[in-house]
């Protein structure tokens, strides 16, 4: 058998395992329980969406002009310490950066936002930096040598020759944001965290799922709409995605 | 033109100032093909670069067309000048006709004039732009990538090109290919061009000028003629090599070199009127035979000419090679020992009998030109400015 209709296979076995799967779930009820709950799912995914898109916007809008100022070669001597700073700093979990920003930020949405801020931020700024460290120096020699100005190396060069390096930390930041923003809950902001956690402490296992499942279905979808992205925008010479 | 006074580039390291050019004084003249020389580490990549500020020169001046660019602004001075460099460089997030735009539209050219330009330089570098100017660089062979980055070089049209090693990474083949290109392009446009090469052969081939360096000096900037016969010292001796009098061979045509009128026989002729040509004329071995057209299609030996009766069209011996008179020496050089033969029939390009070459004339060429004093030989103008 060749690998062709092994795949074949392997997607129709696929289909009825998620059929039977689909029966067995509607018999015991399973799918009427997570319909109760329909009403919260609904609100509570917005308000998950609201703390990633908000979070994730400005570790971006920071991150890629930070990791940018680093990668010049005026910084380049303060460069690799405040990247070594930024890996320690990533080193301590969430939960403590949540509990740190509450206790001078308070509770609600904003110490959530910030706390999810400084996660994603390191994995966008170490990808910036490297994506534009690694550009070729001959690359921007010859840049520099048919006149070009730093801002137009950086723009027209540099910055697209990196993209494709950005994006990949855009998504694993995000990856990693959509991920922890259930910890959120603990600290007033709201999101799937407060099925997730509610369903842990009661002992409800179908109001847990009933934030378990959309908080990964959010994750992947996350990230197919960052991969779609970066397949538009980076520019097709330099787009592995695109050869 | 370019002219470098005084250029020094001193570079400060952990263990020391090094020198990396000392000095040099040199000129460049309008629209003519200067290489500088020698071995790695010898300043030539670094004189190159000071003269677009690539590396920041430590003292001494640079002046293009008579005008002294240390006041000038280093981006305007960079897109008058066409840079090219061995690892080509070509951007590869944009297309090969973005590429090539790139200059003109820093410049503020409109689309439809940078546009025409790109399709023209295409043209130019032998690259149809009906394929090429949509592809991306990684699409495009290393040869191919090299036309594109002279293209990109040349296309806002600057009067003074810097070419560090530009066919370098290039294979043999194709990059005797390029060579003979790029000269030919050279020929129309000629660009006051500055070329860093580490090959002797190239240097030979390309140059109207060399610039041996060693040690951030500059040793001796002669054309390639007078470099071959005559290297300053010892250290530029050994740099050209042993086969030195060979390279020169591929400096001079056949037209500087061969002997005319010529006398020749036709078929119709006597065995014994072509011995008594070669006698008067002085030719020991053979006289050559042409047809109605005065083509040379064979020779009569000496030897059958003494010995046998008849007509030259019955004793006749074919040719094995013909001289062109554009070939180079060391083209003729090579017929000559591949079919040994002493003496080759020159033809223009009718093919119609101009004269001959024989490796007498070729060694009396190339003593000639050794000794300074001695017999002056038919050189090119070109060759004799120095």
């Amino acid at each position: 058998m060749d690998k062709q209709t092994l795949k074949r296979y392997l997607y129709v076995g696929l289909v009825l395992l998620a059929f039977v799967l689909g029966i067995q779930l509607e018999g015991d009820g399973f799918i009427d329980e997570m319909y109760s709950y329909q009403e919260d799912v609904m609100y509570l995914v917005v308000q998950h969406i609201e703390l990633v898109v908000i979070s994730g916007a400005i570790a971006i809008a920071v991150a890629i002009p930070l990791g940018t100022i680093l990668s010049r070669p005026r910084f380049a001597a303060i460069a690799e310490t405040a990247m070594q700073g930024l890996n320690i700093g990533t080193t301590i979990p969430t939960l403590a950066i949540l509990a740190l920003a509450m206790s001078f930020l308070g509770i609600g949405t904003l110490p959530a936002v910030f706390g999810l801020c400084i996660a994603s931020l390191l994995p966008i700024v170490r990808n910036t930096y490297t994506g534009l460290k690694e550009v070729p120096a001959h690359m921007k020699e010859a840049a520099a040598g048919i006149g070009m100005t730093a801002n137009q190396m950086l723009f027209k060069v540099e910055l697209p020759n990196a993209l494709f390096v950005i994006f990949a930390g855009i998504r694993t930041a995000l990856a990693i944001n959509v991920g922890t923003a259930p910890l959120a809950f603990l600290i007033g902001g709201g999101g799937l965290g407060e099925l997730i956690f509610t369903g842990i402490d009661l002992d409800e296992p179908y109001m847990m799922l009933a934030g378990a499942i959309p908080t990964a279905m959010l994750a992947i979808l996350v990230d197919i709409l960052i991969a779609a992205i970066a397949f538009l925008m980076v520019p097709k010479g330099v787009n592995p995605q695109r050869a | 033109m370019i002219t470098i006074d005084n250029l020094t580039k001193i570079f400060e390291t952990p263990n020391g100032p090094v020198t990396a050019a000392d000095h040099i004084q040199m000129e460049v003249p309008e629209g003519e093909i200067c290489v500088l020389l020698g071995p790695s580490g010898c300043g030539k990549t670094t004189t190159l670069k000071m003269i677009n500020r690539i590396i920041p020169s430590t003292s001494g001046r640079v002046l293009i067309g008579g005008e002294d660019t240390t006041g000038m602004n280093t981006v305007d001075l960079r897109r008058n000048i066409g840079y090219v460099i061995q690892q080509i460089g070509l951007f590869p997030n944009m297309t090969i006709e973005e590429n090539i735009a790139i200059v003109p539209k820093l410049l503020g050219w409109d689309a439809a004039k940078y546009k025409a330009r790109a399709k023209e330089l295409l043209e130019m570098v032998a690259l149809d732009p009906s394929v090429f100017l949509k592809r991306y660089p990684k699409e495009l062979s290393g040869g191919q990538q090299q036309r594109v980055g002279v293209a990109r070089a040349l296309a806002a049209d600057p009067p003074v090109m810097l070419m560090d090693e530009p066919f370098g990474a290039i294979d043999p083949i194709n990059r005797e290919v390029i060579q003979d290109e790029f000269l030919k392009m050279q020929q129309e446009l000629k660009k006051t061009i500055m070329f860093v090469s580490h090959d002797i052969d190239e240097a030979v081939k390309m140059a109207d000028r060399i610039a041996i360096f060693r040690d951030g000096k500059l040793v001796q900037y002669d054309t390639p003629d007078d470099l071959l016969a005559h290297p300053k010292d010892k250290f530029v001796e050994n740099f050209v090599g042993d086969d030195r009098a060979l390279k020169r061979l591929r400096l001079a045509k056949v037209s500087q070199v061969m002997e005319s009128p010529g006398s020749y026989v036709t078929e119709r002729d006597n065995l014994s009127t072509a011995l008594h040509r070669m006698e008067e004329h002085g030719y020991y071995h053979a006289i050559p035979l042409v047809n109605a057209q005065r083509q040379p299609i064979g020779y009569v030996s000496k030897g059958v000419a003494k010995t046998t009766g008849g007509t030259c069209g019955e004793h006749y011996f074919g040719l094995k090679a013909i001289a062109h008179v554009n070939d180079d020496l060391r083209k003729i050089a090579s017929l000559m020992f591949t079919h040994d033969q002493t003496w080759l029939p020159c033809v223009d390009d009718n093919g119609v009998l101009v004269g001959y070459i024989s490796q007498r004339g070729i060694t009396h060429y190339l003593g000639a030109t050794y000794h300074r004093d001695g017999g002056v030989a038919p050189l090119e103008p070109m060759l004799q400015q120095a």
